[in-house]
Parts: structure tokens; sequence; C-alpha cells
């Protein structure tokens, strides 16, 4: 039955009256309107509904309501502050990091949450980190190029 | 490259001065204007007040970058800025007829009328300067939109002045397009014109819509293919708080306004189906095929005479498996009856095609149907149609209220149109010489496209299943379920029996398989796309299996050429295959985006692995096994090699094909790498580490 739950989305604190059973993707675009997480599989097999919670990239399609109660979320929406681009979209955009578009918000996010700790990160760990993120397109060579420039700009260089 | 550069690196100088390409030719494919395409330039350009130009496109953008490489076409012949130029893309009311985004069309078929309505509507807004400045339009000229007069700075006049948001009446006939020489964007990479959209979560896909009222509708499907809804108990659904049942014959809905609530009831419906599935399996499906005689296309020579003189025959069968299309973007819509029309936001390829199966659906006159094409989350041919638009024009019919349809994975993978499996018998022989006498080419399950790329042979014969169409599947039982379109149609299919073939017998002949092929070509354009590749490999001749796990196919896909090389490593003990690396060159003639094109070839490479190596649909009695990606498993980051892509110069030749033609070697060049490396002849897609320690133990 619904309930109301609270939780912080991109810095603003929300509630939301729905079923906490209710995962959290249908919560996100169904109740809050929000529409940059996608949903592909609908089983956490492709990465493409992820979103940040309390910092740790998080499938969307399969974390109930709930879970999110008094944390922090951020979605796709949330990354650009007062109109600038965060550097991880930026690298997106400068590299042409996606093609249909429809994995990329997943994609930035964990992207996101790696630099967040590992602005240095390596190639590999990059590849690693990303790996249950799927991409029809064949994007994969010039994400991780992106995620490597990104990490550059936001303080990673050496 | 020159040519003495190109000999020194592949260090192979004796055999390419025997087989020296002759002097390039410029051959013309020109596409024809279809008859369908107006002829009234207002129905591609409009010239706002403000200077910026609409341009409206009847194709739609899936991520194959054709809204930016058209604006660049547009954009280059009307001089104006590219970031000047907005896309509107697949609206059936504001864009004018197409016949569908496919086969890599968009610039190969559409350019041209672009190029022509923009040349057109520029010499036209040339005349009405020359009437502002009281001159001849030769003494104008354009730069970044605003006419100048020649020699004289401070007259100038800007497009959206001269028009003033007007629509432009007047017509010149015979306008001569720029030459190439004169381009000055086209060419040149250039930034996507989607990309802050897709960076910041805006770009909206059919599925984002958010009419007020939508309902969210789930359908009942049958179990397998080859059955059909006998009936439906939703009574249990029924009872849900919010749920609505729509029934429209064999259409049966549970709706509510949140997805994972119609999901819910779904669950609850008691369904009964009739019908009897084709007793065929992902096994026995080949030999089932292989029975399926075709038509012959193409005879040339005495098959028999040069069989009887040929010092070694071979033949093999080569079968590649069911493979799914797999976007990230389920088929989604959203419908909304509303003041007599049809509007119908859908993620399809073709939406004047969908436009006419709407109304057709619901007995409408065509013009009250709207499609409206936002973004697409991929499609490679699975959006070819629009069925997911017309069970939610259908259901918003009867329900209304708006209605949207997003299928799951599971109904993705069912109801998707696979590319055929297929199987290719391929008999030739050798002479002593090492010079192959004859080919004679049955393709079961698909077309025989593309299974010919002008290889030198003397006697020659190519049949096929299909009925003259691009896929050749539409033969009544040939099938178990739906087939289609799947990014460069038959192609993928021939160019792995064809190229794999090649190497066989470059086997056989105990030469090099990069020469073998040369041997045998006379085609310029090929001839130096391998060279191509062959320089930036660092391709160095040596009969397979060499050990090295190297190796070479070449293909051709409407009118463009490529030719890959591949390097990988087999594990021995797994049979497990590791692709190092992929150099792939490609002769597209006239470039119009060259980042664009590389994007295409990138993810070509990407993809293909899959088909490769792991995708193949595993089905039986019509059910479909594989509902998700935990067991159809599509190419991840940890599978990608170094990908390296060479544009082969040909500004000369009409921009070709970009979206498929970097896709279709991708079987051969990985089989062939894969017997370089372990001399074992892989001959079925996928090929999974099974099959690979199978074909190890047979060689």
């Amino acid at each position: 039955m619904a309930q109301t739950t609270s939780f912080n989305l991109n810095g603003k604190p929300v509630r939301v009256t729905a079923d906490p059973g209710r995962m959290l993707v249908w919560v996100l675009r169904h109740n809050l309107g929000l529409t940059g997480t996608k949903v592909g599989c609908g089983a956490g097999l492709c990465g493409a509904c992820t979103v940040l919670v309390d910092g740790e990239p998080t499938l969307s399609c399969s974390t109930p309501l709930s879970e999110v109660a008094g944390k922090s979320v951020l979605t796709v929406e949330g990354l650009a502050k007062d109109g600038a681009l965060h550097p991880v979209q930026r690298a997106f955009q400068e590299h042409h990091a996606f093609q249909c578009g429809y994995c990329t918000s997943g994609m930035m996010l964990s992207a996101y949450a790696l630099l967040q700790k590992r602005p240095r990160a390596t190639r590999a760990e990059i590849m690693a980190h990303l790996e249950g993120h799927l991409c029809r397109c064949g994007s994969h060579m010039r994400i991780v190029a992106a995620v490597e420039a990104a990490g550059k700009d936001m303080g990673g260089a050496l | 490259m020159k040519r003495r550069d190109f000999l020194k690196a592949t260090g192979v100088t004796g055999l390419f001065i025997l087989f020296r390409a002759p002097a390039l030719a410029a051959p013309q494919l020109v596409p024809t204007r279809p008859a369908d395409y107006p002829t009234d330039f207002n129905a591609y350009l409009r010239i706002g007040a403000d200077g910026r130009v609409g341009c409206f496109v009847g194709k739609v953008e899936m991520g194959q970058g054709n809204m930016t490489a058209l604006a660049m076409v547009a954009a280059e012949e009307l001089d104006v800025p590219l970031e000047r130029v907005d896309m509107l893309m697949g609206d059936t009311d504001l864009c004018p007829w197409d016949g569908g985004t496919g086969g890599s069309l968009s610039i190969w078929q559409f350019g041209p009328v672009l190029r022509g309505a923009a040349a057109e509507a520029r010499a036209v807004l040339l005349v009405m300067a020359g009437e502002h400045f009281q001159l001849p339009p030769d003494r104008l000229e354009v730069k970044a939109g605003v006419v100048y007069v020649k020699g004289d700075g401070s007259r100038q006049v800007a497009y959206g002045q001269l028009v003033q948001g007007r629509r432009i009446e007047r017509h010149l006939a015979d306008v001569k397009p720029k030459p190439v020489s004169a381009y000055t964007l086209v060419g040149k990479p250039a930034p996507r014109k989607d990309a802050l959209e897709k960076v910041t979560g805006n770009a909206r896909y059919s599925a984002d819509l958010a009419l007020p009222g939508t309902l969210h509708a789930c359908i009942v499907r049958p179990p397998a293919h080859g059955t059909t809804l006998k009936s439906a108990d939703t009574s249990a659904a029924e009872r849900m708080p919010g749920v609505r049942v729509v029934r429209d014959g064999n259409l049966v809905a549970v709706l509510h306004e949140f997805p994972d609530q119609a999901h819910k009831a779904l669950a609850l419906v008691k369904a009964s189906f009739e019908g009897a599935p084709m007793a065929l399996d992902d096994r026995t499906i080949y030999r089932h095929l292989a029975e399926k005689t075709g038509k012959v296309g193409v005879q040339e020579g005495d098959l028999k005479a040069a069989e009887a003189r040929s010092a070694t025959l071979v033949s093999l069968d080569y079968l590649n498996a069911y493979v799914a299309h797999a976007a990230i973007e389920p088929h989604s819509a959203v419908a909304q009856w509303k003041d007599g029309r049809m509007t119908v936001w859908a993620g399809t390829q073709a939406p004047f095609r969908v436009k006419a199966q709407v109304a057709e659906a619901l007995k409408l006159p065509a013009q009250q149907v709207r499609i409206i094409t936002p973004h697409i989350g991929g499609a490679f041919g699975g959006k070819a149609a629009g069925p997911q638009a017309v069970e939610a024009a259908r259901l918003a019919m009867k329900a209304g209220a708006p209605v949207q349809v997003v299928w799951d994975r599971r109904e993705e993978f069912f109801l998707d149109t696979f590319r055929p499996a297929a199987v290719v018998k391929i008999r030739s022989g050798l002479d002593q010489a090492g010079r192959i006498t004859f080919w004679d080419c049955q393709v079961c399950g698909t077309s025989d496209r593309e299974a010919d790329i002008g290889y030198d042979l003397p006697a020659k014969r190519f049949s096929s299943t299909g009925d003259g169409g691009d896929i050749g599947t539409t033969r009544a039982g040939l099938h178990p379920f739906g087939t289609g379109a799947w990014r460069a149609p038959a192609a993928n299919t021939n160019v792995f029996a064809r190229e794999s073939h090649m190497d066989v017998l470059a086997a056989k002949a105990k030469v090099d398989p990069l020469a073998f092929r040369l041997r045998h070509l006379t085609d310029p354009r090929v001839i130096r796309v391998l060279e191509a590749a062959a320089a930036k490999f660092g391709w160095v001749g040596a009969v397979a299996p060499s050990g090295r796990g190297m190796g070479v196919a070449c293909g051709a896909w409407r009118g463009t050429i490529v030719a890959a090389m591949a390097e990988v490593a087999v594990d021995r003990g797994t049979g497990a295959v590791r692709v190092k690396r992929v150099v792939l060159a490609q002769d597209m003639g006239l470039v119009i985006n060259p980042d664009g094109a590389r994007q295409q070839m990138e993810g070509a490479i990407t993809m293909g692995l899959g088909y490769a190596l792991s995708e193949g649909i595993r089905f039986k009695d019509g059910r479909i096994l594989d509902e998700n990606f935990d067991s159809y498993q599509i190419p991840r980051f940890s599978w990608l090699p170094a990908i390296e892509t060479v544009l082969v110069d040909n500004p000369g030749l009409q921009a070709q094909s970009g979206g498929e033609p970097p896709i279709v070697c991708m079987g051969a060049v990985l089989a062939n790498a894969i017997h370089d490396a372990v001399g074992a002849r892989v001959l079925e897609l996928p090929m999974t580490p099974e099959r690979i320690l199978e074909a190890m133990k047979k060689s």
C-alpha cells in the first residue's frame, strides 16, 4: 500500500507517496517525471537504469523505493550544476561517447562514481568498472576514452 | 599512402608487382531520385527570420548519426554554419515522405535529394538578393548565410532578412550543386547535433512521453511461435485497483497508470492458446533449411568443365544462427486519439510505413494518422516496422485514453525479427597453379546478396531461397518465426561464408590469404581497400595456419568497400577467443562526416564481435529460450579489442553507405584469425569456445 518515503534527489529533498515496493526507476520516471533514467532489460542485466545511491552505482530497476529512504539519489538530471555540464558529461559530448544515447545516463553515472573515488583510474579499471553496462551501438572505445579524459579534467592528471 | 610505402610496410614486394592494381577508374553509382520525394525544396528547408534553417527529413536518427551528416549536407550547400541548421526528423505531418531508414540509405539515397533542394534554395536566395541589390547574382557571394556584394563588404543582406520567415514561392530548374572541391564543411569531422541532449538526459525517447492520463498496457502474448490466443480469463486482473482490460479481437491487454502495476495484472491473466509450433530447434534448423533449395540468380561459365579440370575440390557448408537485434531501448510507443486524429509517438525506422499500418488497422484515412518519431535507442533493422505502434493505437482507440506500449525484454526477444539462420553451401575447385576454377554457392535461408564480390571465377553459380527481396525469407515454412533485416541483411551470412572459404582455398593452395585474394581480384577499389588495411595492420604474408592468429576478409555493401584484418589469441584449453586488434579500411566514396563514419566503423566492429563469437538464439518448438541478457551475451567492455579505422580517400565517387558495411567482415575475419592461430576451421557462427574446441579436435 502507498506510503510516504523521503529521500534526497539531485540535492533536493523529495517526498513520494507510493508503494514502497515500487522499483526506483518507476518512481523516478512516473511519480517524479524524471525520464533521463532508462529501462533496458528490467532485470538488472544491462545497466541502463543505473543511478547513484549515496554515491554507489545502483540498478534502479531492481531497487525498491523503500531502500532509498533517507538516502541521496543522483540521476543524470543532477549531473550538471547551474547549467554547466559536469566534466563527465562534457567528455562524453566531446568524444561522441554514445550513438543512440540510451545507455548513456547509466554509463555516465557509473563513470562519475568511479572518478569521484579514483580520478586517476586506469583504462583497465574503467573497463572493469563499466563491465555491467551494455551498449549495443558499440561506443565502448569512445566511452573509455571519455572517462579517461573526464578523470584528467577532474584533477586526476598526474 | 604511396604505393612504395605500402610495399615497404608489407614486406612482400615481389608479390604485389605481379598483381599490381590497375589505375583507379571512377565508377559512378548514381542513385535515382525516388519519384515519391517531393520536388519542392520548401518541403525540406525553411529559413527563419532569425536566419536559422529548419531542415525537415522523413528519415530518423537512431544513433547512426544521419541527423548530423544530413545537416552538414544542407549547411554546405546553403553556405550556412552547421550550428544554425535545426533538424526535424520522422514526423509524418511535418516531414516529406520517406520510405524508411535502413539499408544505409540516408546519405546514399536521400543525400542527393537534400543537396539538390539546398542548391536550388541557395540559387533562389541569390536571385532574391540580386533584386535587393539591383545586381546580377554572379556579382554576389554567400558567407555564413549572409549575401555580400563581391568586393564591397559593406553591402550585405542575410538569408533571414530576404525571406522574412515566409515560404519561398520561386523555383529554378537545373541548379548545379557545389563541386566537391568547393566544400568547406563536408569532409571534416563535425560535432554531433544530438550530443547535448543525450548527455543531459534531455533526449526524449518514445517511452519518455508523459501525456496526462496515459495508461501503460501489457499485452497477453502466446508462449510459442505458431500458437495464438484462444481465451483469456482476466477476472483476477480486473479486481486489481486501477486496472482496465481492453480487448480488440485477439489483442488483449491489461492497462494501468503505472507500468509495474500493469505487469502485476498481466501475471494474473489466465490464458489458453491454440495452434502447433514448427517442431524445430536451434540444431535441427540447419537440416530443415538445407533442404530448401532455391532459385539460381547468377550462372556464368561451364561449371562441369571447370570441375573436371580442377586439381582440388573443396566443398563446405557454412552455418549461422538466428541473431537478435537487441537494441537497449525496447520497442515503445504512445498513442493518443484526439480531435478525430490518431497520433502515435513511436520508435520506428519507418514512420511513413507505420502511418499506413496504423491507418489500416484502425480503418482510418491516412490523413487522420500522424506518426512522430522521437529519439530511437538503437534499431539495427529491428524497428523496420512498428507493431508496437499499431498495438498502442488499437488500444488507445478502445480505451479512450492515451496508451503506452513498451515491450519488456522477454517480448523483445520473442517478437524480434531475427537475422535469419542460414546454411551456405559452397562447392569449389582449384587448378594446379592455385587458381580458383569454379564457385558454386547455394544460400539456404536467406538471399545471396553480397555473396559475390567479383573475384575472378571462370565458372560460377549463385542460388538462394530469396525471392528477389533483400533478405529472402518470405517463403512460407522457411523459418519458424519472424525474420528480418539485421544490419547489412544477408551480407553477414554471405561474407562469412565466402571469405572463410577463400581462406580454406588459400591454405590448400599454400598461399598467403591476402595474396590469394589479390590474385583473384580485378576491382581496383577492392584491391586498394585491402592494401590500405594491410598497410595499417602491418600484414606480413604467410600461409595459414601460421600460429600468429591473424586474419583478413573483405566485403561490400551498397557501394562501399571494406576490408578487415584481425589478430586473436585462442586459449587451447578452453577454446576462448580474445580479439586483440581489428583494423578496418573502408572506401565509402565521398565522406560527409569522417568522425561519424568512424563511429559507425568502431561500433560495427564491436557489435560484430557478438554475432561472430557469442550470439545465437536458442529455441525449441516455437519457444525462444533466450529471454534476456543473462543467457544472450552481447559484447561488453572486456571484449574490446584495439580498433583502428582507415577511411580510404575517394572523393570523386559520390557518397555511398556507412551504417552497415563495416560489420559484414566480422564473422570471416575472426574465423580466419582463429584458424591462423590454432589451425581449426570453424564453420558455424557464433564461434563459441565449445565449437572452437570441437574444430580443434577435428583439425
